[in-house]
């Protein structure tokens, strides 16, 4: 019961941080509507993708550009964790009587919650690209959002844990988010392409996440939907148990 | 249980660094307890420790009769604590500061609201309380901390250099409060300063640190006795004459013979050579030698460690 109240309070933390900020919030919405809206309606007009893209181009990255969107934000608000360290509050949660798991699960929720409202904000914005929203596809992708963030959240408070200042950051940056986010599929089919490339393809996360919310929505991607939603879940409590392990072990550093 | 936190051989080592090199502590119950020492003498790592957030490499402790490895969570429960650096987020009001403290360490809900407003009146932040504490002025910073770390009724509070970086008219305040809330709670207080002064007003005991050891620990009106008050060495012809006369004035605070000279402990001592060589002569004693001596804990310091308390390491 205690343990539940800590996991309560630490996510009440993160959403009131997510809220408070507005201009991040305000950020969340414009970057995905540029990529969608310049990018999308530019590349789609400039290059004929034949007829395997029913919808159109900016219909095909729109569930991509919302996995973009989940994995900016769930890896950034997981790194945050290192702002948090450098102002000493972490501090403050560490010596609280709550254990690490409960702590990481938290912060993972609490984060997976603020990726989630953005994804929702995209969900509602879907005729813009032309794209046929209903309730049942609503309620779908959301529900697939959850683990896709939390996975992700993972993976931030992962590296937050074995790094020391925000310098790291851009290594972050180059790393880790844009490959994740270039190798997902987000922007090309996943089909068909040089098997070098393909290989590191399936090997990102995120491909499973950005296509099997493009079957939700669209109703066609690359991979069998069980597969994805199977990988998908199990690489988010994979993630989730890493770092608590990693806060756990790496907890006399963090202080 | 007579001690609230005790130390056996308490250790951290790192590599070929001691930060704290066996150090025996009893820190009696409702006792303000000091831990005084240069920057770098191993203050917070001991701290650190009792808070079990580090592992000691050798020795153990307990806290509130808990042990700081095998029962940390007991120990978490029993103790508040107020980092030496700020651990506030900018974007929280100070209730939920408050808030958050009480629901992390199992406050009941259903007292949980009176608890916070109980600190909100004792730390004084008025309509502030509302506010995000980026818009706090350091010592309203300090003060939230402080009651934060007293919302789930700790045994023991940990104050890590309470007054660290704050001007002095708020340092003040600071102590004020501490010694209120020590009479006014069931509460021990250990803090740790590099301030003599901080150490005089507030503590009833005060363990001296340095290089990671305890070099004396003892109360401060005993330390003061060595350390603050000036001493005024005189060699007269008739000594208990004078003694008994010496007594009377108001400005010695203390008469200690030692054979044939006499120690007279007062504060300024250099205005006060000539008014006690007329006194004398007034009461026909003969002073044949009088010596001014200024002892302070840089002295104390220079002859036990070899190194002064502001260099420190």
């Amino acid at each position: 019961m205690a343990e539940i109240e800590g996991i309560y309070t630490i996510w009440l933390r993160e959403s009131k941080r997510f809220i408070r900020y507005r201009s991040r919030i305000l950020t969340s919405v414009v970057t995905p509507l540029l990529w969608l809206l310049i990018f999308g309606t530019g590349l789609g007009s400039a290059v004929r993708f034949g007829g395997n893209l029913p919808g159109g181009y900016q219909a095909f990255i729109y569930p991509g550009i919302i996995g973009q969107t989940i994995l900016f934000t769930a890896i950034f608000s997981g790194v945050s964790v290192i702002i948090d360290r450098q102002y000493g509050f972490l501090k403050e949660i560490l010596v609280a009587p709550i254990t690490r798991p409960s702590l990481v699960f938290g912060k993972a929720i609490g984060i997976s919650t603020a990726a989630v409202i953005q994804g929702i904000i995209l969900l509602f914005l879907s005729f813009l690209v032309g794209v046929h929203m209903t309730p049942i596809i609503f309620i779908a992708s959301l529900l697939l959002m959850i683990p896709i963030s939390v996975g992700l959240a993972g993976v931030g408070l992962l590296i937050a844990s074995f790094t020391d200042s925000m310098e790291g950051f851009n290594l972050i940056m180059s790393f880790v988010v844009l490959p994740m986010f270039l190798l997902s599929g987000a922007l090309f089919p996943v089909t068909g392409l040089p098997t070098l490339l393909q290989g590191a393809v399936y090997l990102d996360p995120l491909t499973y996440g950005v296509d099997a919310l493009r079957q939700i929505i669209l109703g066609y991607g690359a991979i069998p939907l069980s597969i994805s939603v199977t990988v998908i879940v199990v690489f988010a409590a994979v993630l989730v148990f890493l770092s608590a392990l990693a806060f756990n072990m790496k907890e006399q550093e963090l202080m | 249980m007579e001690y609230m936190v005790e130390t056996d051989n308490i250790t951290k080592k790192y590599d070929n660094f001691t930060a704290v090199n066996n150090v025996n502590l009893k820190i009696p119950r409702n006792s303000v307890y000091g831990i005084l020492g240069p920057n770098g003498a191993g203050k917070t790592t001991l701290i650190s420790m009792l808070c079990t957030i580090l592992r000691p490499t050798s020795g153990t402790a307990t806290v509130n009769g808990y042990n700081v490895v095998k029962n940390a969570k007991e120990v978490r429960q029993s103790i508040g604590i107020v980092f030496q650096s700020r651990a506030l987020d900018d974007i929280l009001t100070g209730r939920e500061h408050l808030e958050m403290h009480a629901s992390l360490y199992g406050v009941p809900s259903d007292i949980r609201e009176k608890r916070i407003q109980e600190i909100l009146d004792l730390i004084a932040l008025g309509e502030k309380a509302d506010e995000f504490t980026k818009t706090y002025s350091g010592g309203m910073k300090r003060r939230l901390e402080i009651g934060r770390g007293l919302v789930h009724h700790p045994k023991l509070l940990i104050l890590d250099e309470p007054t660290l970086g704050l001007d002095p008219q708020t340092r003040e305040n600071i102590w004020e409060y501490i010694t209120k809330l020590n009479e006014s709670e069931d509460i021990t207080v250990l803090m740790t300063t590099h301030y003599m002064e901080e150490a005089d007003q507030l503590c009833d005991e005060v363990a001296i640190i340095n290089r990671g050891q305890i070099i004396k620990s003892d109360s401060p009106i005993n330390l003061k006795r060595e350390l603050k008050a000036d001493t005024i060495t005189i060699q007269v012809d008739k000594p208990d004459e004078f003694i008994e006369k010496v007594k009377t004035l108001d400005f010695v605070s203390k008469v200690f013979q030692d054979d044939s000279t006499i120690k007279l402990m007062v504060e300024r001592g250099e205005n006060l050579i000539p008014p006690l060589v007329s006194f004398a002569n007034k009461n026909d004693i003969v002073v044949e030698s009088i010596e001014l001596q200024h002892p302070n804990l840089e002295d104390v310091f220079i002859s036990y460690t070899g190194t002064k308390i502001s260099e420190g390491r």
